[in-house]
């Protein structure tokens, strides 16, 4: 059994009575020591997802509505919240898309994290501390000893992320949710902290699922990839094939709309129009109104999922490069 | 942190001379001659026209300002007209009432009003976030004096819990016991304040809820209650500090309402008293005694807001 | 915008704020035709019918000059409405001409906001005290008196709103387009502010009331003879423990009412522009 396994999930928004789906039974796999990437366009249910398998759920409108979640062979939907929050920022941990906001304002940076630490581990405060130090120093924050002494709005935006990812891996976590990790911060530092994430990876051998709307971001670090639509996974498959034989429309779009600087483009492509609204309906491919590619079919009924590989599944009527 | 405060304390000078102008102005307005209130009925011109001089009322307004101000900033508040003893010793003799007061009414509001405006923002949209805001809306709308002559009604009268007014000091027949002349009192006082604070943190902690850093905190695996408190109610704590001034000004403006109410000795009553007595030196030195008192409150708010929020820096 | 449907914005899905809504029309309507719905005149005295419990015919009973609770309180409401819309309208111009010249006219504020500042050094209840004290016992006197108070937290806040109002392309643009001072503040800024202010009126309303019940009860409010709810708690309290419904009835109608305006301004505050909701300070 892989690390973690998603099977079939579904999350509603409810709103003015009813339930809206934004995802709609999506599954998948991650095996410890790998990467998975999921992207999308921002509202496409992939941050929703993320804190799903988290487990950060509860308490707003949204609700699983179907499928289940299995991490490290349990599963966590219907775990006692007691015994989720072990688990919770010890063995499977999550940083955030804003760290300007992430941290609470009015802690010391050190004292956030040895808060996660003794949540989970009995040690004094001097163990957790130097534990603290030891962390920062291990995200590369420079004169740890006394940068733990810092309240948040004292670091900049790529040092929060790096106390972010500290306080994440203060237990060791089997399992990093990393949502938009770079997504607030300036390009030079986004690369930095990718391959902070990267190097981690290998010395602690934890798996990652990253979350982004970026497919360089995500070309860069994942071992595979799953591309999501208006709640639904349009394509998956690891990193290598996917970039080499692109087969849905969608993803074909998303990856001519990323700049590429080595050779010279006229002008960067655009995927038309827009994510339909949540509860809007769309009958047929999710995807149809926005796809040059669409027939008559792809408006009357939504496409299955077909495997072109093994290992490379999409769900569309006419797969680019196949003669489906 | 020190240079800071003593900046602040300068900077009250200017108000606070301001204020005490117009404390002047507004007691040397009313209406009524206080040397032929002093004398009475019977009094003759003559008698009249030489109290007049010999309390320095036949200058003009601006050498008896100056007077008083020399005096006050020595210490001298005046003579009450109607005690015939200095009115700082008739503060004085207030203070105990309405330090005590006040002391046991914010121990009320922070006993009743913080965990219940926790209680409503935790369980925000269910039933008893709703009893526990509209009731604090209810408790609001209450005029002070009617809740507390119904107290004393069911609790005075009817049961004979407590007795319905007055207060021997703490230092008389009775000692520390006699604290219980003031739970009626302190419970009227604390219902509307301890209703703001309840609306206060509620909503502040709804805001706090939203932000980010509490869902990390919630990652880390910590136990909802431990959020709530450490992480959520702990910010809100910052907005609720800066609104404690307002509550100050409200506890004092209703403290004069409840003290009469109860008939109580302290300084609200006095306030009272001395305007319906026309004594001029009491009412000024009262209401400078308490606007100095609310501006200095008002400090401290401020100091223990940029206390609690790291973000304030004092510059 | 469209009013109605601002309104009924404002109490779609809120059933306690539009009770409290209804109940605020009662109580206009109450006190414009008071004398058609009162049974007796407030003022006629009944010495041999004094402190009579409520029955048929009185239905709050009757005080210690034997006049009748029920019509004394249908004309009470009159002065609900009369001094909770006096010293709103008062607190509103004053103070909200005060708070957007200061804001507009920099240095002009320097000099009116510091005013404010010595007048906001003294609680509310004990400024109105002072004020009151040097003026005689009349309905226009306690209108003004509490009209200041509130005219000082309404310019404060203003102040604020339209310093935030000013930095806004939009009054840049009306500059540009060669408007004058007097038509940028009431043409393009105002315009901005009417619905915050409607919701400060409804707390300044709400909170006229227990003032003005306070000071009625000190002695230094409304006239005695004039019958308003603070005015009939005040002479009725020595009466409490031998007809304890005498304070009940217009003790629960300045409850009922100010907790009705509360409800109404808070639909009103969560339904105006956000950036101007923290300005706002309610129950």
């Amino acid at each position: 059994m892989a690390l973690l396994e998603v099977s079939n999930l579904s999350i509603a928004v409810a709103a003015g009575g009813k339930l809206l789906p934004v995802v709609q039974g999506i599954s998948f796999q991650v095996e410890a020591g790998k990467t998975l990437g999921i992207v999308g366009e921002s509202g496409c249910g992939k941050s929703l997802t993320s804190l799903a398998i988290m487990g950060l759920l509860e308490g707003s409108q949204v609700r699983i509505i179907g499928g289940t979640i299995h991490f490290n062979g349990q599963n966590m939907l219907t775990l006692s919240d007691k015994k989720r929050r072990e688990i919770m920022g010890a063995e499977m941990a999550m940083i955030f898309q804003e760290p300007m906001t992430s941290l609470n304002p009015v802690y010391r940076v050190g004292d956030q994290i040895i808060e996660a630490i003794r949540q989970h581990k009995k040690q004094t405060k001097q163990q957790a501390r130097a534990r603290a130090i030891e962390l920062l120093t291990l995200v590369r924050i420079p004169d740890a000893e006394k940068r733990i002494e810092s309240y948040p709005h004292q670091l900049s935006g790529g040092m929060r992320q790096r106390v972010m990812i500290a306080m994440a891996l203060a237990c060791d976590p089997k399992l990093l949710i990393a949502d938009e990790p770079t997504t607030a911060l300036d390009v030079t530092v986004q690369a930095r902290i990718l391959e902070l994430l990267k190097e981690l990876q290998q010395q602690t051998g934890m798996a990652i699922v990253l979350i982004s709307h970026d497919l360089g971001v995500i070309a860069e670090t994942c071992d595979s990839v799953a591309v999501m639509y208006r709640g639904k996974f349009v394509e998956v498959a690891p990193s290598a094939e996917l970039f080499s034989t692109v087969a849905h429309p969608y993803t074909s779009g998303l990856l001519s709309s990323i700049p590429v600087s080595d050779h010279e483009i006229d002008r960067l492509d655009a995927i038309p129009g827009r994510v339909p609204m949540l509860g809007e309906d769309v009958i047929g491919c999710a995807f149809h109104p926005r796809c040059n590619l669409a027939q008559e079919c792809c408006s009357l009924k939504d496409p299955e999922e077909v495997s072109l590989t093994q290992t490379h599944f999409t769900r569309c009527h006419f797969p680019i490069g196949s003669n489906l | 942190m020190l240079a800071y405060t003593f900046k602040r304390l300068l900077a009250l000078i200017p108000t606070l001379l301001a204020a005490s102008v117009l404390i002047f102005l507004f007691v040397h307005l009313i209406p009524g001659d206080p040397a032929a209130i002093l004398l009475g009925d019977t009094a003759t011109p003559e008698e009249i026209a030489e109290l007049t001089h010999a309390m320095g009322l036949d200058r003009s307004l601006i050498t008896q300002y100056f007077l008083w101000l020399g005096n006050v900033l020595q210490g001298d508040f005046g003579t009450s007209i109607f005690f015939r003893i200095p009115v700082l010793s008739v503060i004085a003799d207030g203070a105990e009432t309405s330090i005590l007061l006040a002391s046991m009414t914010m121990i009320w509001i922070m006993l009743i009003g913080i965990p219940i405006g926790i209680l409503a923002a935790t369980r925000h949209g269910s039933w008893v976030d709703q009893i526990a805001s509209g009731g604090a809306m209810l408790f609001a709308s209450i005029p002070t004096f009617w809740l507390g002559l119904y107290l004393i009604l069911i609790f005075a009268v009817g049961l004979g819990w407590f007795p319905s007014s007055g207060f021997p000091s703490i230092s008389d027949e009775g000692g520390l016991w006699n604290i219980r002349y003031l739970l009626l009192p302190s419970l009227t006082l604390a219902a509307p304040n301890a209703a703001l604070i309840i609306r206060l943190v509620r909503a502040s902690m709804l805001d706090v809820q939203r932000e980010d850093h509490v869902r990390t905190a919630r990652a880390k695996g910590l136990h909802p209650t431990k959020v709530a408190i450490r992480h959520v109610f702990r910010n809100a704590m910052i907005s609720v500090a800066a609104a404690f001034g307002f509550t100050f000004a409200a506890l004092i403006s209703e403290a004069v309402v409840t003290e009469t109410v109860f008939s109580l000795p302290g300084i609200g009553r006095l306030v009272v008293q001395s305007i319906l007595r026309r004594d001029y030196p009491v009412i000024q030195g009262v209401i400078l005694v308490i606007v100095c008192l609310y501006m200095i409150i008002n400090l401290l708010v401020d100091l223990t807001y940029a206390r609690l929020d790291p973000r304030v820096s004092l510059k | 915008m469209n009013f109605i449907s601002t309104i009924q914005n404002v109490f779609r899905g809120r059933t306690l704020a539009t009770i409290g809504m209804i109940w605020l029309c009662v109580i206009l309507v109450a006190a414009l035709a008071a004398p058609i719905f009162a049974p007796f005149d407030p003022l006629d005295i009944d010495p041999i019918g004094r402190l009579q419990e409520p029955s048929w015919a009185h239905f709050f009973g009757t005080d210690h000059f034997g006049r009748d609770t029920f019509s004394r309180s249908i004309y009470g409401a009159r002065m609900t409405v009369v001094i909770g819309l006096g010293s709103v309208v008062f607190a509103l111009i004053i103070g909200g001409l005060i708070g957007m010249l200061s804001a507009y006219f920099t240095r002009l504020g320097h000099v009116l906001m510091r005013i404010v500042d010595v007048l906001m050094a003294f609680p509310a209840l004990l400024l109105a005290l002072v004020l009151m004290t040097l003026l005689e016992r009349s309905v226009t006197n306690t209108i003004i008196v509490i009209g200041i108070v509130y005219a000082t937290t309404t310019a404060r806040i203003l102040f604020g709103m339209t310093l935030k109002l000013k930095g806004e392309v939009f009054v840049d643009a009306a500059k540009c387009s060669g408007a004058g001072h007097s038509s940028i503040l009431f043409r393009h800024i105002l315009p901005n502010l009417i619905s915050p202010l409607l919701v400060q009126a409804s707390f300044i309303f709400a909170f006229a009331q227990l003032q003005a019940a306070a000071l009625d009860f000190l002695g230094l409010g409304l006239p005695p003879e004039i019958p308003s709810w603070g005015n009939m708690l005040s002479e009725e309290r020595i009466y409490v423990t031998r007809a304890p419904w005498l304070l009940l009835f217009p003790g629960i109608l300045i409850i009922i009412s100010v907790f009705s305006i509360n409800l109404v301004g808070d639909a009103m505050r969560d339904s105006i522009d956000p950036r101007f909701k923290d300005d706002i300070a309610g129950v």
